[in-house]
């Protein structure tokens, strides 16, 4: 007894007679039965089809850049003259009194920079030398001075950060996004993550990952090196025609399955399988920066083959340029505590910003041109800031750090509808706390998801009994730094 | 319209958008739903909503039965009122005295002149006037919440309100009852009362159930559901040819007697136990707690009854004189992370552990959400802060502590070192043995070693010269060469004695004789209420100035080793030669009397007629006033005087006294001696030494973190934590339980074991209903409660709560026994029906939730990594131990702060065995199996998602370990027949456990053909895929064929029914 319905057989016979051997896709397959008035909606959420937010946002996808360690940026963009002034002297009780650090216990000394600062641009924004290329796009980038968050340890801030939970186990912002918005790609996943200097972030695959939303939405980390995407490649052996033909077949045989038991669901990995198919090609094409001009590669300082931040940066844009929703960039090594030359806020600074300053001035360039910048929001920073006094442990020598500080740092960003050449908050002469305008880090994510389209606070999902969001209990968005 | 919500899921809020992930997970982006909803829906859907909403109009004008509040009415309120007129009062619109819509005294309270609800008068109550008001400022809920009441939600409240508005406790916190079995139109479709209770309602529903799967389908559901593992052939055809009715009750009970019954179900465990091979955070440490993983699989082998495998993960650490087994059990509550970061704060950390372990155990037994009032009064469910705060008071007084070591940990041997240990015991019991058995030879040495003791050693005591102390005391010489001394804090003495000496002589041993004095306190020799320290003893011969060298010339005297008539325990006399600064040489436990060391020079040192010695007695330990207050000198040149000096005082008095006249315990003693001695006897005491070493060096491998209670004295206080805030506290608290459910038993003592009790005690209303429902999930895809974690206001209501209340009362009845329960569930005829769905009933029941058909959905990440194994022949049937690294691909990548996050694969059959054993690491989850859902455990996962994804493709179709399957499984095809048809038919049943069609299997062969064709002209592709990564072809094989079999293994692999069960 065969139970199916004549539907399900003349839909699935005649729609594989007529797209014939290759390419069946979930739009193309859906599309058709949406004709055929049946089980159209299996195709229609497909949960990466792309989806509105709650309004129409001005950015459609995010280009995050997350400097792991946290960079010290009392010597990038908030300039203390004052605390240049009083370099040296221990820091004053009122300062440190009742507080607590990472790795300095009683009075430290204060550390003005030793970068030069200057006003750049027709907004006039405070940017070192330390970043000269940044310097050059300052009239695109908004500085944030007064970022604040209630981590002092790399991994809790993190993923503070990015799941608004200091403990693991929540859905980061890269997931909330695609599962809100979907993706723009039939062939590339909705949230690509990208890893340089070797290290992971601190919080693990926990920083990008799904946390109890389905694992579809997680980040998907694509490599420079071996398979771009985990299990791209074919076994060795195996050709292109050899793995079509047994596509065909496993589709056929698969669409056998199809009609005797009648589930819509084998239609629906009938079409996965396809999509697979597809991204086996275009995500090594995408991760080819070989396909860019030299121009264009010397612009972002790239070098093909290796996982630079350079090569990430202009990766990033050939991704959002392809309808990749999210992607996220971690950089290792901006840990700035001073326990050797590479952490020293001087030449160690000055070393590590070169690896990043050209990069995303090019980056933020290239969107422009390419007319993407408006809708591409990008974000810069790390998961706090750091001290304005010098690290205890590391004050006797002669290299200069920094401590981890939650209490007021910078971030900036870019495009998405975000004033450009714009400075948004203060800190205090000193740097140690915020004189204007506090920005949680929930502030903040609520900030991305509102130029998103989204209200943050209704941008829930339900779990164990209760509805979560990514700005937990609190955020407000930032309506200051939208333009 | 006894239930409205069955076939109506639109207008009642459930979704049946059918969704490519087979549990349709729930609504997404809540304001876009109602929107986003009909879009979705085609027209004629749209047109059963309008249609189901004009039959709740009329259902409500005639209805006679009563509208069930808990399952209707109350959870209207709690989505859509309670977060302002709920428990808690800092949201409560109104505050304290504002109105509350979830008790009953709340809802007919006089608000000022108006009534919420007054009984009977729908009319007459401000609730309904306020919900179906069209002004926008008295509309409830107000617009910017984003709820909205539906049409047939404000008719459900209006005729509750008619019915009298009667309030009753939410359904899961009330005592399930056992309900009586419906009676069924068809009793012969039913086996068991599962059953009754599915087809009655399928009756009702108009509905018919479908007929028992297929015979080779069946077994391999079954199969998969109880072992993880699909059957061999073998066992297909056994069950299709077997007559016997009870065949598929035999093979039910075969499959729940093996081992890999245990490994399939710990999986669903040790999601919930959260348990992983790492610690978490940053750095991410691996953490050594597999024995848990193993007492989870053992137990369920065992069968151990849920009630007392619950207690022993609690509270094993609590029972009279736990076993080993149940002390491992409280690892379950260790699975908890530790943050071993650099400059974090403990105490912080531990008490997310405790928070973490209060959630962890109400989701787990009582599906019920603690989390929210961690914080604030929970706003739906009737827990209060205070009582979060009760309730963590349970858990606040173990000993871990987020250190760094893990510990408390129970320590113990691995079987291996067992071993190690036991043969290193029998050696030693042996070589005592031999020690301790005389021979002819030895008893003559010993006497000749008696014979020449030297007894005969004379000490030289020469008056010493000069006596001078660095510690600021005075030094005398007395008569008999004795030195007095004042106190002091330290001191050093250095001591000159002329040694008087006529000829030249060899300076071989000085002698320290410490000496009592009634003066003294404590009566000496020390000052330290008679005790003293020497810390070190050096020793230099001055040469007399007479000898026409250059300057004074000064000899070292290296001493080896020294001896002492008695020693402090601790305060060893060998440490004088070591010199450590913190001890030395003591005599606490025999003050008062003389006592003597002796040191032993290496080598003797010549002295010229006319030296002088110079001793320097170091007394700089850090205990104070530990000097000597009296106390004489010598020396020796004695050739013998190493062995005087080593031997005890004891034996000296025995060997004093003349051979005939000592005891027979003397006499052993002495014997004893002579073999610790004896020059014959090195090999045997220095191998014996030597093992006794390593057995004390051996520690234990396996370390488990455990619950430990605090005793008494170091109890922590608990209390409220403002906002969820471990440092911004409150009032203090006691254990307690939510006053919601059952009490504690009065006289038992407020503890973990107490708590355990409570959790499956016969009045819980939740924990057999939550476990009977997590089983029932596992085996048919979705909860009677969907919400499996989540029985409280929040949850899903049960799809068929008499059939949960009769499930949950015969689990109790059966005695917690879960092989039993799980029998019962895969008995059943629904369970066994075809899984074939219409279109038709696929639009009405996407979920099945009905089960007029049997059960289909994708299996868990470890299934489906397994099944490939197993169906190739691969899989290490190995059990237990620390987990296994397979392959993985290298990513280069270093952990934040902590090693590189890349394995050394596992060599032989480690590299096969089931997923379960997969080193866990919580940062960097198998990629493989988190690509299917599998969770990364850092918090307790009640539910996994189950998606379908083309990254899920890509590592069926790529991942090596599926690709060395399909090659094995090639190398077994290729000599299971002649024909290739044969060959194609072997492999088709081989991995589908079935027949294939004629349509089917020409598939395989066209396939195999078109493969073949092409890979015997690639002939190194061909040897690339039929040996990379298993390894070289069995010889005479032919490559291009055992390639061309591995596309096909490898198609057969990924087929959609491979996935799924079938």
């Amino acid at each position: 007894m065969n139970l199916n319905s004549c539907t399900l057989q003349h839909m699935t016979r005649r729609h594989f007679l007529e797209q014939g051997q290759i390419g069946l896709g979930a739009v193309a397959l859906g599309a058709l039965m949406k004709r055929d008035g049946y089980a159209s909606a299996i195709f229609d959420s497909n949960p990466l089809a792309a989806k509105q937010g709650h309004f129409t946002g001005k950015a459609k996808r995010v280009i995050y850049l997350h400097l792991t360690g946290s960079p010290p940026h009392l010597d990038l963009y908030d300039y203390k003259p004052e605390l240049v002034k009083h370099d040296g002297e221990p820091a004053p009780d009122s300062f440190i009194q009742g507080k607590r650090f990472a790795f300095t216990t009683g009075v430290p000394k204060l550390l003005g920079t030793r970068r030069q600062f200057k006003q750049c641009g027709e907004g006039g924004l405070w940017l070192s030398d330390a970043i000269p290329h940044l310097q050059g796009v300052a009239d695109q980038i908004c500085v944030v001075k007064s970022m604040f968050t209630e981590q002092f340890n790399h991994a809790p801030a993190e993923l503070l950060l990015y799941t608004g939970s200091a403990r693991s186990g929540r859905p980061s912002m890269g997931s909330w996004v695609t599962y809100g918005l979907g993706s723009e790609s039939d062939n590339l996943p909705g949230f690509v993550v990208l890893i340089s200097s070797g290290v992971q972030p601190n919080a693990g695959k926990n920083s990008y990952g799904s946390g109890f939303l389905p694992s579809v939405y997680q980040g998907v980390q694509c490599r420079s090196k071996g398979d771009p995407v985990l299990y791209a490649s074919d076994p060795a052996g195996m050709d292109r025609d050899l793995r079509r033909a047994s596509l065909d077949a496993l589709r056929d045989l698969n669409e056998i399955q199809a009609k005797e038991l009648g589930h819509p669901e084998t239609l629906t990995r009938i079409a996965q399988y396809e999509m697979a198919y597809r991204m086996q090609t275009s995500v090594p094409d995408v991760m080819d920066i070989t396909q860019e001009t030299k121009k264009t590669q010397e612009a972002y300082g790239a070098m093909p083959g290796q996982a630079t931040f350079a090569n990430n940066c202009l990766l990033a844009r050939r991704l959002v340029e392809k309808g990749v929703r999210f992607v996220q960039l971690f950089d290792w090594g901006w840990d700035f505590h001073g326990t050797g030359p590479n952490d020293d806020i001087r030449d160690g600074l000055t070393k590590k910003c070169a690896t990043v300053d050209r990069p995303i001035a090019a980056l933020i360039q290239d969107l422009q041109q390419r007319g993407l910048l408006d809708e591409t929001l990008i974000v810069c920073s790390g998961e706090f800031g750091r001290t304005p006094f010098r690290e205890g442990r590391t004050s006797g020598g002669s290299i200069l750090g920094r401590d981890h500080f939650p209490d007021c740092y910078s971030i900036f960003l870019a495009g998405g509808g975000i004033k450009g050449g714009y400075s948004h908050g203060e800190s205090d002469e000193f740097g140690f706390s915020i004189a204007k305008d506090k920005v949680h880090v929930h502030d903040l994510q609520a900030t991305i998801l509102h130029q998103l389209g989204f209200d943050h606070t209704k941008l829930s999902y339900r779990f164990q009994g209760r509805d979560y969001r990514l700005t937990d209990v609190q955020g407000n968005v930032v309506q200051q730094i939208i333009s | 319209m006894g239930h409205p919500s069955d076939c109506d899921a639109g207008a009642s809020g459930r979704h049946k958008i059918p969704c490519p992930t087979d549990r349709h997970f729930s609504p997404q982006i809540v304001i876009t739903m109602q929107r986003v909803r009909f879009r979705w829906l085609p027209l004629f859907r749209l047109l059963v909503l309008v249609a189901n909403l004009h039959h709740i109009k009329l259902g409500l004008a005639q209805v006679n039965e009563r509208l069930n509040f808990s399952r209707e009415i109350k959870p209207v309120l709690s989505n859509n009122c309670f977060f302002c007129h709920g428990p808690d009062a800092n949201e409560r619109k109104g505050g304290l005295n504002g109105l509350r819509l979830d008790t009953e005294s709340g809802a007919f309270a006089d608000q000022g002149g108006t009534f919420a609800v007054v009984k009977g008068q729908p009319e007459k109550s401000e609730l309904v006037r306020r919900i179906s008001s069209a002004d926008s400022t008295e509309k409830m809920p107000p617009e910017a919440t984003g709820k909205r009441l539906t049409e047939r939600e404000i008719l459900l409240l209006k005729e509750w309100i008619q019915q009298g508005g009667n309030y009753t406790a939410h359904w899961s916190y009330s005592k399930p009852v056992r309900p009586d079995v419906p009676c069924v139109k068809h009793p012969e479709w039913a086996t068991n009362d599962i059953d009754r209770f599915l087809f009655s309602r399928l009756e009702r529903e108009g509905m018919t159930p479908l007929a028992e799967a297929e015979r080779h389908t069946l077994i391999r559901r079954v199969s998969l559901d109880l072992t993880g593992l699909p059957p061999t052939w073998a066992e297909v055809q056994a069950f299709v040819n077997d007559g016997d009715p009870k065949a598929y009750e035999k093979v039910v009970d075969r499959l729940l007697q093996q081992s890999s019954y245990g490994e399939h179900w710990g999986h669903m465990w040790l999601d919930l136990a959260r348990y992983a091979d790492s610690s978490g955070y940053a750095d991410d440490p691996l953490r050594t707690i597999w024995p848990f993983r193993d007492y989870v699989i053992k137990s369920l082998n065992a069968n151990k009854p849920f009630d007392q495998f619950t207690i022993e993960q609690i509270a094993g650490d609590l029972l009279p004189s736990p076993t080993d087994d149940q002390i491992i059990a409280t690892a379950f509550h260790r699975n908890t992370l530790t943050n071993s970061e650099g400059g974090t704060n403990d105490e912080e950390f531990r008490n997310a552990a405790i928070v973490d372990r209060v959630n962890t155990t109400m989701a787990v037994w009582m599906g019920t959400t603690m989390a929210c009032a961690q914080c604030h009064t929970h706003k739906f469910d009737p827990i209060s802060q205070e009582e979060y705060f009760r309730f963590f008071a349970f858990f606040n007084n173990t000993d871990d502590a987020d250190r760094f070591d893990e510990s408390p940990l129970l320590m113990r041997f691995t079987e291996s070192q067992l071993q190690q240990q036991s043969q290193f015991q029998t050696e030693i019991a042996r070589l005592t043995q031999t020690l301790a058995t005389p021979t002819p030879e030895r008893v003559a040495g010993q006497t000749k070693w008696e014979q020449s003791f030297p007894f005969d050693i004379t000490w030289q005591t020469p008056p010493p010269d000069s006596a001078v102390s660095t510690g600021g005391n005075l030094l005398t010489i007395c008569g008999d060469s004795i030195i007095t001394a004042t106190a002091a804090k330290t001191a050093t003495y250095v001591i000159g004695i002329p040694l008087n000496s006529l000829e030249p002589t060899d300076v071989k041993a000085v002698r320290l004789e410490a000496l009592p004095a009634d003066v003294l306190p404590g009566q000496g020799p020390g000052f330290a209420e008679g005790n003293f320290i020497v810390s070190k003893i050096t020793a230099v011969v001055e040469l007399p100035a007479a000898i026409p060298q250059a300057g004074r010339i000064v000899r070292d005297v290296k001493f080896v080793a020294a001896f002492a008539d008695y020693e402090q325990p601790m305060f060893e006399v060998k440490n004088v030669i070591e010199g450590k600064t913190n001890s030395g040489w003591a005599v606490g436990g025999s003050l008062g009397r003389a006592h003597s060391l002796i040191a032993i020079a290496a080598v003797p040192v010549e002295a010229p007629a006319g030296s002088k010695l110079v001793v320097t007695i170091d007394q700089s330990s850090n205990h104070e006033s530990h000097v000597l207050g009296k106390f004489r000198l010598s020396w020796t040149n004695h050739n013998h005087v190493a062995e005087f000096a080593q031997t005890p005082a004891v034996t000296l008095a025995i060997l004093n006294i003349q051979s005939d006249l000592r005891t027979d315990a003397q006499k052993s003693h002495l014997a004893k001696h002579y073999v610790s001695i004896a020059p014959e006897l090195e090999t045997d005491r220095s191998r014996l030494a030597m093992l006794t070493q390593q057995l004390a060096e051996l520690k234990p491998a396996m370390t488990v973190p455990i619950m430990k209670e605090l005793a008494e004295n170091l109890r922590r206080k608990t209390q409220i934590q403002h906002r969820g805030n471990f440092l911004d506290l409150g009032q203090e608290v006691t254990e307690g339980i939510p006053a919601t459910f059952h009490p504690l038993p009065q006289d038992a003592p407020k503890n973990r074991l107490t708590l355990a009790r409570w959790l499956i005690d016969s009045n819980n209303p939740l924990t057999a209903r939550v476990i009977a429902n997590r089983f029932w999930e596992q085996i048919f895809g979705i909860g009677i409660v969907s919400t499996s974690e989540e029985f409280g206001a929040q949850g899903d209501q049960p799809y068929h709560p008499e059939l949960l209340d009769w499930l949950a009362t015969e689990l109790v009845a059966r005695q917690w026994d879960m092989k039993s329960f799980l029998k019962l569930l895969v008995m059943s005829a629904a369970y066994r029906q075809s899984s074939m769905v219409t279109p038709e009933l696929y639009e009405r029941d996407p979920e099945n939730r009905l089960l007029a058909r049997g059960p289909r959905f994708r299996l868990s990440a470890e299934m489906i990594r397994d099944q490939a194994l197993a169906l190739a022949g691969l899989l290490s049937p190995k059990m237990y131990g620390p987990s296994a690294k397979p392959p993985q691909p290298i990513s280069g990548l270093t952990a934040a702060f902590g090693s590189g996050i890349d394995w050394q694969t596992s060599s032989g059959e480690d590299k096969f065995r089931r997923g379960l054993y997969t080193e866990w690491r919580r940062s960097n989850p198998y990629p493989s199996m988190s690509t299917f859902d599998a969770p990364n455990r850092e918090v307790c996962t009640v539910r996994r998602s189950r998606t379908n994804t083309p990254l899920q493709a890509l590592v069926t179709l790529n991942d090596p370990v599926y690709v060395e399957a399909a090659q094995a499984l090639a190398r077994r095809i290729a000599v299971s027949g002649f024909a290739v048809s044969d060959k194609a038919l072997f492999a088709f049943r081989q991995v589908t456990s079935r027949n294939p069609t004629d349509e089917e299997l020409n598939r395989l062969v066209k396939l195999f053909d078109a493969a073949h064709e092409q890979l015997q002209k690639q002939t190194t592709e061909a040897q690339q895929l039929a040996t990379e990564p298993l390894g070289p072809a069995p010889h005479g094989a032919e490559i291009s064929e055992l390639a061309a079999w591995t596309v096909v293994g490898n198609v057969l692999f990924n087929l959609d029914e491979m996935l799924m069960k079938r």
